[in-house]
């Protein structure tokens, strides 16, 4: 074991000036350094996708890397979704109006997923979006809802009544 | 309100990510807890040493057996046969372990990563012993007489035991008489049925949180889900102290299904080390442990022996079922084996009916409940037996069902036995009617022929449906509090608990109802043992029936009480006044009115006590039931093969459900939508594999495979409020468990249509593999 080395990571636009072991992963460092326990582990085996945040934009599994290697990139949460306390991201309203979550475990990990691939493919078309959800494991919902919630959000975000 | 599809008040803190899940609670100076567990499935302990870890910088403390050895064996929550005593289970392993998995050792570190570090230095020197994988072969010895007697606790000698921990038969009618006389042209048609072991998983692993609050002399644990109440009395005892010092409180909970809540060995651990350590301790199960340490379920198998009219009716049904326990018994004692015993005849008349049930220790991950549990594993064994039937006598499946129906003028119909301590009585119901309902909503008879031309096309596509009763809503008890500030604002504070399934949303609803005010402004308080007195759990289905009936009571006391107030304060009789918008209000003058707020501030205990009333805008409901209440459903699927891969595919699944009334039907479809996914696994893909040494084979998520947005089509949902319950005064049923019921029953037979092989799926999950084989 080595000792807790110096880091700067940037969530959600905020600096963060922690210490970890370099086998630190960037699930911990976020929940346990950060404060940020928005962030769920549901396997960290880097399947169920419950970890998943947006590192430079592109979705990660924060289980599956360690937290020295995002020095210096820009990390998104479920955290830094809302624009503010009053406001939703279109996602996150999406799933409140579409009953997208049942315990809210899995969620976070979804939202940032969705949030993430449809600001990429904004024209993304329920197929794709499919497969897309088929990365992240939900226990609850049955997957329908997240389906639907997912395509109000892409109509949302496209400015779509 | 009641009805309405409205919006969860659960949702905006979830989706901001701002819950408190059980991993959430972070104290200052907490130490973590890894568990050492046996890497074999049977073997002597010879020796357990944890100095290597304790040598290890950060590992404050590592115990084995020795240094828990007063501990008691964990107890029984529900069904507790005495037979099953001595299969109890140790907090650690006591001188042999008996599944790969058991905890044998603890380590407590300044961070999860060196209590890792630590568990890994604890030598465990074990002889590995023959594993006994196989339920359905003669019992063999299990338990010597020092195990059975300590586990037993009853503080007198007992033998040695074998492997199968009790065994009991369920029964009315003369099945003997019946099988030794038949009538003329009665067929008897024997079936086999095999559920494989598989569970809930749900995608939160369970945690605990525990700190001995030294200023307050509390032992504070927070992680707790389910059945928090009855664990506060289970841990008081354990750790010595009276139930009073011991707070549980339940934060969010990502997913329940039956496994999650109940008492574990590493719930003892933990609160135990927060008392004898006095550092906040801390333990977060990792999902490897999750599929080894939690309980199992399912795992059944069913020989099915009718005697059936030319008719196709039922005349006796002759039943037996082996339960694989795995290797202790648990919390649930005998609930499963007594669950899928009393309710396999489901739907159906069957006036003999006997069945016997053999629950058998295997060395393997310890079995309990899971989402219907009992039903999903008896349902498919009773209609696959129905299909047999049908297609025996030459007969439709739908006529064989509804000539075995119970008759909706039949109703509340008594079977003269027990389900969960209570009488079985299906308290209303119209099968035949939501059978009729869903065929014409759906077009089945169109589905049918449109499966049978694809056939006909070579496709190998299939139709098949399953009909099933449920049950909710056990009691005895569950009470609820409703109290109103000084603003006006209302909070529900109750017994009940949340698994994740919408509980705040629903009691907030029924409050809304009575006291006509907005449900999303309604605070609900649950699951924390130090803010209410009683409750019984989340499980079972029971939580609409019994504490939205609760609640409901609550309310109305709580608006009596407001009224008197009011028609006091204003100078008009109670009858002439409403409740709307937060307000009592002459009802034939609104502009006369006092607030919540107002009413609560005249209640102060100056004020009650000049009006006669107790301190307070606030009232107490309870409710009672002593017999539970049974929804009922029908499945159907529509399925493709792969021929290539003997992949079997849903292209539509069809649930038809009556819950007597809909507090929340986007809720309820929820509900339904889950539980069809959590069956579709079950009936697909998820099961516990073992290598022959005992070694489990499904660790990770890449080998126990739970469906994704792939696998799950949308599920079709038709609810019914044709048979509200004359048992509760919401006329509700639960929806919790239907969803799940009769899946794997429905599949098998759209499988067996696929095929045009009646009767060729006898088990779940069915195998791409077993499908090639019916193939070739």
């Amino acid at each position: 074991m080595s000792s807790a080395i110096p880091l700067r990571l940037y969530v959600n636009g905020d600096r963060y000036e922690i210490a970890v072991e370099p086998r630190r992963t960037l699930a911990d460092a976020l929940r346990e350094d950060c404060g940020l326990t928005g962030t769920h582990l549901g396997c960290e085996h880097g399947v169920c996708g419950a970890c998943t945040v947006l590192v430079d934009g592109q979705p990660v599994r924060s289980c599956l890397m360690f937290a020295v290697q995002a020095e210096d990139t820009s990390v998104r949460t479920v955290e830094g979704l809302a624009p503010d306390e009053e406001r939703l991201h279109p996602v996150q309203q999406a799933f409140w109006e579409n009953h997208g979550l049942q315990c809210g475990f899995c969620t976070p990990g979804f939202l940032v997923l969705i949030a993430g691939y449809l600001e990429e493919h904004p024209d993304a078309e329920e197929a794709e979006l499919r497969e897309v959800l088929s990365s992240n494991l939900c226990r609850c919902t049955g997957y329908q809802n997240i389906l639907t919630s997912t395509m109000c959000a892409a109509r949302a975000m496209r400015g779509e009544p | 309100m009641i009805g309405a599809r409205a919006l969860r008040i659960e949702d905006p803190v979830l989706l901001r990510g701002a819950g408190r899940f059980a991993a959430d609670t972070i104290r200052p100076g907490e130490l973590h807890m890894r568990v050492v567990r046996s890497p074999i499935a049977h073997g002597r302990i010879r020796s357990v040493d944890v100095t290597p870890a304790l040598l290890l910088d950060g590992v404050v403390a590592a115990w084995t057996h020795a240094d828990i050895a007063e501990l008691p064996a964990i107890g029984f929550r529900l069904t507790p046969l005495a037979d099953l005593l001595p299969y109890r289970q140790p907090v650690l392993a006591r001188r042999i372990v008996r599944y790969v998995g058991e905890p044998v050792a603890v380590v407590f570190a300044t961070s999860a990563y060196l209590a890792e570090d630590g568990a890994e230095l604890v030598q465990l020197d074990l002889d590995p012993l023959p594993a006994h994988l196989d339920a359905d072969a003669e019992p063999v010895a299990w338990l010597d007489a020092e195990q059975a007697t300590w586990a037993a606790g009853l503080g007198h000698q007992l033998p040695a035991q074998d492997s199968q921990a009790t065994a009991f038969t369920v029964e009315y009618g003369d099945v003997a008489a019946a099988f030794a006389a038949p009538g003329p042209g009665y067929r008897v048609i024997e079936s086999d049925a095999r559920i494989g072991r598989h569970t809930g998983v749900p995608m939160e692993c369970r945690g605990l949180a525990a700190v001995y609050d030294a200023a307050e002399q509390q032992l504070i644990v927070d992680g707790a889900a389910k059945v928090p109440f009855w664990n506060r009395e289970a841990v008081a005892a354990m750790c010595g102290l009276p139930p009073r010092q011991v707070q549980v409180r339940e934060t969010h909970v990502g997913g329940g299904f039956g496994p999650r809540g109940e008492l574990y060995p590493e719930d003892v651990l933990v609160t135990l080390a927060a008392v004898r350590l006095r550092r906040p301790i801390k333990w977060i199960e990792d999902r490897q442990e999750h599929l080894v340490a939690t309980n199992h379920s399912r795992g059944q198998h069913h020989r099915l022996r009718a005697l059936v009219r030319a008719d196709g009716v039922i005349e006796a049904l002759d039943a037996a079922f082996v339960l694989d326990q795995g290797a202790y018994v648990r919390t649930h004692g005998a609930t499963v084996a007594s669950l899928t015993a009393s309710m396999l005849p489901g739907p159906y008349r069957i006036p003999n009916f006997r069945v016997r049930a053999q629950v058998r220790l295997t060395h393997k991950t310890p079995a309990g409940t899971y989402r219907s549990p009992g039903r999903y594993e008896g349902t498919f064994a009773r209609e696959r037996l129905v299909d047999r039937i049908a297609g025996e006598l030459g007969l439709d499946p739908v006529e064989v069902r509804e000539r075995n129906f119970i008759p909706a003028e039949a109703m509340p119909y008594e079977r003269p036995i027990q389900a969960m301590g209570t009488e079985l009585v299906h308290d209303s119901g119209d099968y035949a009617l939501l059978r009729a309902k869903v065929w014409e909503k759906f077009d089945l008879d169109g589905v049918r022929r449109d499966v049978a031309a694809r056939r006909a096309a070579g496709e190998l596509a299939g139709f098949g449906f399953a009909f099933f009763v449920e049950k909710s809503g056990i009691g005895p008890y569950e009470g609820a509090r409703i109290s109103v500030d000084s603003s006006g604002a209302v909070t529900v504070t109750c017994g009940a608990s949340s698994v994740g399934q919408g509980v705040d949303t629903v009691l907030a609803q029924v409050a809304a109802e009575v006291l006509g005010i907005a449900h999303d402004s309604i605070r609900v308080v649950r699951g924390r043992t130090d803010q209410f007195e009683y409750g019984r759990g989340a499980f079972a289905t029971r939580l609409a029936v019994m504490a939205g009936s609760a609640v409901s009571n609550a309310a109305q006391a709580l608006a009596d009480k407001a009224r008197r107030v009011a028609a006091h304060t204003l100078g008009v009789p109670v009858e002439d006044l409403s409740l709307a918008g937060g307000k009592v209000l002459v009802t034939a003058d609104p502009a006369r009115a006092l607030s919540f707020g107002e009413i609560a501030r005249l209640l102060d205990p100056s004020g009650a006590a000049e009006l006669k009333e107790s301190p307070g805008l606030t009232a107490d409901g309870w409710f009672h039931s002593d017999h539970m209440t049974y929804p009922y459903g029908l499945h159907a699927a529509v399925v493709r093969i792969d021929p290539g891969t003997g992949q079997t595919h849903v292209e539509r699944f069809i649930v038809g459900y009556d819950v007597g009334r809909a507090l929340n039907p986007t809720l309820v479809e929820g509900q339904i939508a889950g539980g069809v996914a959590q069956g579709l696994g079950g009936a697909l893909y998820e099961e516990f594999r073992y290598a022959e040494d005992g070694t489990p084979l499904c660790t990770t998520f890449m080998d126990y495979l739970i469906p994704t947005a792939m696998e799950i089509p949308p599920i079709e949902t038709l609810i019914t409020e044709d048979a509200p319950s004359p048992i509760n005064p919401l006329g509700v049923k639960g929806a919790g468990e239907g969803g799940t019921t009769a899946v794997a029953a429905a599949v098998a037979a759209a499988v067996d249509d696929a095929l045009g092989r009646p009767n060729a799926i006898t088990s779940v999950p069915i195998h791409p593999a077993r499908i090639r084989g019916l193939l070739t």
